[in-house]
Parts: C-alpha cells; structure tokens; sequence
C-alpha cells in the first residue's frame, strides 16, 4: 500500500511537492531559531556565570544589597573556614573565593611618574592554590593573547583591548589606585605577566585579573573575599539542584539578624536570570506551540486547495464506490509520508545551518561596544537533542493534522450528488 | 523736652548697636578664627565604620591656602604615606609603591582614608568668605549656645557645596554645625563642632565629626591633638620630591 501511495506522489508532484515544502520549511525555521535562541541565552547564563553569579554564590547579607557597587567594606571574612565547610558540606561542587573591585591602572613611566592611566574593573581569584578550579573555569590557558598565566606573586593579567590601550608591554609594572575594605586608599604595584581576551566586551574593555592574596594584601583584605562561587561539578546549570543547595547553605550558615552573615543565592535568584531561565525554557514549546498552529493552518488551506483541486478525483473515486472512511485514511497516509519528508528534509537542513553557527557564531563586538552585560561578544547557536526533535514531530503532526481538518470534506460529499458535479 | 530727645537717641543707638552683623561680616570673623598663614598640626581622624573603628594620625603643614603637605604617623598600614596639595593639585605618595601619584578627577571625590571626608574637601579653599555669599535667617540655641543661622549659596559654579547652612556660635565665630547640600537641595554632609579651645587668640574646634550621610557608619571624629599658627615652615616641605623623602 505504502508502495502505491508513494508512487502517487511522486507520479503527481502537485500532491506531494507543495505540502513537502511547506513542512520542510517550517521545521528548517523551528531547528534554527530554537538553536539560536537557546545558544545566545546560554551563552549569556554560561558567561554569567563564569565571570559572576556563579552556579551559586555566597557573600554577606549586607553586601548582597549593594552588590553592582562592590562594597568591599561589607566583604566575607574568615573566608578560609567558611570554605573548609561549604567543601564539606557540598562535595559535589567546587568552590572558588574572588574579589571584586574597581579603581585605576597607572602604568610609571622611567621616572615612576604617570605615563598612561585607565580605569579597571578587577576580579581577583585564586591562581595558585592546586586545588583551585579558577584556570579552568575562567578558561585562561586558551584566552592567552601576549606573555603568561601569572607564576609569581603580584603577576596579574590585563584585557589584550586594555592593554595595548594604555602601551603596557609584559613585564611591565601596573599600578593599582582603589579602595582597601576600609575605603581608604589602596595602591599597590603589580607586574604585567600576559594580556588575554575574555571575550566579553566589558571585560574586554578594561579589565585585570590578579591572585586573590595579593589583592587582599593590596585592599587589606585579609582572610576576606567578596564572594564564595560554586559551580556542579560537570559546569551544568541545574536550577532545582542549586535552589536546594542554597536552601540547605542558608539554614544552617545564614543568621537574618546579622548583616554580616553569609547567604547564598543561586544563579537564577541573581541580575533576574531566574525570569531569564524560565524564558528559555519556555521558548522552546512556545515556538512548537505556534510553529503547530501555523502549520497546521497552513496545511489544512494547503489540504483544502488540494481538495478543491483533486475535487474532480474524489468524486470519481467516491462514485467508484470507495468509502469515504477508506478515501479519508488515503489521504493521511499521504500526508504522514509528506510530513514524514518535509519535516525531516527541513530538520537536517536547520541542523547544518544551526552546526555552522554553533562552530562558526556571529560576531557582535562591534554591536557590543558599550555593553556592560557580561555576554560573550561571539553568538553561537546551540544544538541539543531537543534540536533534532523540535522541527521534526511538529511538521509531522501539524501535516497530519491540517489533512484531518481538510480531509473532513470528503464527508460533506453526497454520492447522490456526484454524477451530477461531475457533469459538471 | 530736652530729655525725650535724649532718650530717643539712647533708644535709636541701642538699636543700631543690637543690629547682627552681615552674613558677610560672620564669614570673616570665622575666616578670622580658621585662616592662617602658616599652621602646623597633628590630628586624628576617628572613622567609625559599620564594621569597626580606625583611628589615623597625621601631622600636617599647611601654607596660606595653595600649599599643604601632610604625612600619615599611624596605624602601621598608613605610616610613611604623603599627599601634597599645591594650589589646585593634589600629589600622593606611598612607600609600599614609590609612587607619586596625582589625585585628579573622580578620584578626588573619593574618601580621604575612608574617612567620611573626600579629598575634595580637603582641596577646598579655607576662607569660606571667597566662596560663598552668606544670609543671615535666623537665631537658634545649639548645645546651649546662641548661634546665628546662615545659608551660604557658592558664588560660582564647580563647588563641591552649592548650598551651605551653618550655625555660628555669636560670641565665638565658630559654626557648631554645618550642612552641607549639592546644588539640587540634598544634603551631602554634616559637620558638627563638639569641643573648642582657644589658641593664639583665636577659637579653634578641638573636636568635630564629619558625616557622609550618604553612607552609613557613625562618621568620622577629628580630633586636633597639636596645632601651631604662624611658626615658620622651611621650603623643603613643599617640592614634589619631598614625598619620596
């Protein structure tokens, strides 16, 4: 039977050709958009999350409040022992203290008076320590640009944009002008060890990344931290998973009447991700939603033209005395083996769009320029399972369904009709 | 007749007696008790944070009203640390660093050691007379004392204070509170005087807190150990290189 029906189709182009398209066009779009939507809202929780919210983070209450401002004088202390239990008590997450901090870079001329200035954004994090999962999660080793990671005590790193900005060469000295937890005056001298591209346009723009214990000796920070992130292990995002570890953290760490506590906040209780992760899970059965109804639509007015056009044929068929319930099964069989190739022709057609981007991106420095969120300047699509699925069933059943609605037709024929529409 | 006459010139004089002075006339008696040619002095700075309180000590050099050179005496992180003000710039120098750097744009609004005191502030032209046009509005009591309140509105643009209330002790000349607005109406910083003394025949605060009130924390308490007006400064104390010595 299979055989028949697929020679009808391919012997009349009219009946297959347009609903084929049709499919295949709407699952091409579906595979790519969805693709591209969760590759650019990934790469922004990905970027967010390696260079600030972390999968959870733990600061002070009182921080916590002002935390876009850095408030280092409401930083974390006794930030060791802190660590030693949160390890304890989370073995399936690693944990990274950092600082925050914001000032200028002076870069000496022979003198040592000031050759070239700039502000800074910092982020100090622990560069030596073993057990230390910062080079890997900040991906260092690959964002090399000039020179090295630091080896030695006061080696810090500079954006390569930043750097060449202010004439800096490797090796020579930096010196930082911010603000010790007490807001009084900080300067400290470093050595320029390498320039890396965070690939993050504020980061880019002009940023610095030292080894914590020299910026707590420079801000007299001493066993202080601004914050405490944790990531899971395989570096997958779970909300459920983290909201419960933040809900274990805060019951037994965090005290509401000590601004001065720790607390915990996931990454979706932080910058409004939360709103953001729902958006992006939702995206996906909102555009099948849509992608459903329209195609469905679609192929019922497609299934109606047909019907209009193989108006003559059913009524042959009718008066021939075939059934309508077995003219009727015809018909979605077809559009099974329509939809079946449409929605798979446009999948694997979306897939290689949504593989070029997912390796090639897009790049959006240039659009990015005055950015300040952290999202990397490159947009790539993302493909997943999901990406082979999305497309495929959606086009397969809004084919069958557009048949089902169209196809009812053929019950509003009346056989004593027939001889006479066809006369006609 | 003849006594009517009399009585009535007494009356008019006694008015024209009790008339309070100008508001410019009490910014110059206050001038009077701050300004000096040459002021050497030791002060420390209380700075009470919502974490903990530090106390700084530094001895100052002040020169009419372009030049002055401060060094930090304590606590050990600070020591050795010298800023020098030369008319309108500001230079600064830490030993950990040898550095000399420059204080200038945003970074003068920042705080002087974490203090509730910006280095704005302490760039600031000390006779208020050359900065601000003042008007007497009122008489109240504070801590017992009979003060004259003042507004003092900036006579040009680019002051850190636009707008200034100020409350003058009458028999001292000495403004037992201060505060201090930017030019849209909010109050930036308060300046209260809680102890004074007399030195070289002029009033002087002993004991003041500054206070950011845009921050929190119970501000910072300024406490003149030592002062000396008018003793001879040597030159050496000004040049640029005298940071790094």
């Amino acid at each position: 039977m299979i055989r028949f029906l697929l020679k009808g189709l391919m012997r009349d182009r009219s009946r297959s050709l347009f609903p084929v398209l049709i499919a295949a066009a709407g699952a091409l779009l579906t595979v790519f958009l969805y693709s591209w939507i969760l590759g650019a809202m990934g790469d922004l929780i990905q970027s967010t999350a390696q260079f600030d919210t972390g999968h959870v983070k733990i600061m002070t209450r009182a921080y916590k409040e002002l935390a876009d401002q850095m408030p280092n004088d409401l930083a974390l202390l006794g930030v060791d022992n802190l660590l030693e239990k949160v390890r304890d008590s989370e073995k399936e997450m690693v944990w990274a203290p950092r600082i925050r901090f914001a000032g200028l870079l002076d870069i000496p001329d022979e003198e040592g008076e000031t050759r070239a200035q700039g502000p800074v954004m910092g982020v100090a994090v622990d560069l030596f320590s073993p057990r230390s999962p910062e080079i890997e999660i900040l991906k260092l080793k690959n964002a090399i640009v000039r020179g090295n990671l630091p080896q030695e005590k006061n080696d810090i790193l500079m954006s390569e944009e930043f750097a060449s900005r202010l004439g800096v060469k490797i090796g020579e000295t930096a010196t930082l002008i911010g603000s010790t937890m007490n807001g009084a005056m900080a300067m400290h001298n470093f050595r320029v060890a390498g320039t890396i591209r965070f690939g993050i346009t504020a980061l880019d723009r002009g940023a610095m990344l030292a080894d914590i214990q020299d910026v707590q000796d420079a801000l007299d920070m001493a066993d202080g931290a601004s914050e405490i992130v944790g990531y899971s292990k395989d570096m997958l995002y779970g909300d459920k998973a983290m909201l419960e570890v933040t809900k274990k953290f805060n019951e037994n760490f965090s005290r509401e009447d000590d601004e001065f506590s720790p607390i915990m906040v996931a990454l979706s209780q932080q910058n409004g991700l939360g709103e953001y992760i729902n958006l992006a899970d939702t995206i996906g059965s909102i555009i099948v939603s849509i992608f459903v109804f329209v195609m469905s639509i679609v192929i019922w007015n497609s299934g109606l033209i047909n019907g209009i056009r193989r108006y003559g044929e059913i009524g042959v068929r009718l008066a021939m005395g075939e059934p309508k319930g077995s003219l009727y099964r015809w018909m979605v069989f077809e559009s099974i083996i329509t939809g079946f190739v449409g929605s798979a022709l446009g999948t694997l057609l979306g897939l290689a769009g949504s593989y070029y981007l997912q390796f090639r991106g897009i790049d959006f420095s240039g659009v990015l320029q005055k950015s300040t969120i952290l999202i990397s300047s490159v947009i790539r699509a993302r493909v997943t399972g999901w990406s082979y699925a999305i497309g495929f069933f959606p086009g397969l059943i809004a084919s069958v369904v557009g048949t089902l609605f169209a196809g009812i037709g053929i019950y509003k024929r009346q056989t004593s009709q027939l001889f006479k529409e066809l006369e006609v | 007749m003849k006594k009517i006459l009399i009585l009535g010139f007494l009356i008019n004089a006694s008015i024209l007696y009790a008339q309070p002075p100008s508001g410019k006339e009490i910014l110059k008696k206050i001038d009077n008790n701050f300004y000096a040619e040459n002021r050497v002095s030791i002060t420390s700075m209380i700075i009470k944070g919502r974490r903990a309180t530090r106390t700084v000590t530094a001895k100052s050099w002040v020169q009419g009203m372009d030049r002055a050179f401060t060094e930090y005496l304590s606590p050990a992180r600070e020591k050795g640390t010298k800023m020098l003000k030369i008319e309108d710039e500001l230079w600064t120098w830490s030993p950990s660093t040898d550095r000399i750097i420059r204080i200038a744009g945003h970074m003068l609004r920042q705080s002087l050691m974490g203090s509730d005191v910006s280095y704005e502030d302490f760039m600031e032209d000390p006779e208020l007379s050359n900065i601000y046009d003042a008007v007497v509005t009122g008489e109240e009591t504070i801590d017992g004392r009979l003060c004259y309140v003042l507004d003092l509105t900036a006579k040009k643009e680019g002051v850190a204070y636009y707008f200034r209330k100020l409350w003058v002790d009458k028999e001292r000349y000495i403004p037992l509170r201060q505060d201090w607005f930017a030019k849209g109406g909010k109050l930036l910083k308060t300046v209260t005087i809680h102890e004074v003394f007399k030195v070289d025949n002029r009033w002087y605060p002993k004991r003041m807190t500054f206070k950011d009130v845009l921050k929190k924390g119970e501000g910072t308490e300024f406490v003149i150990e030592s002062i000396d007006f008018n003793t001879e400064i040597p030159e050496h104390i000004f040049p640029k290189a005298s940071l790094r010595r």
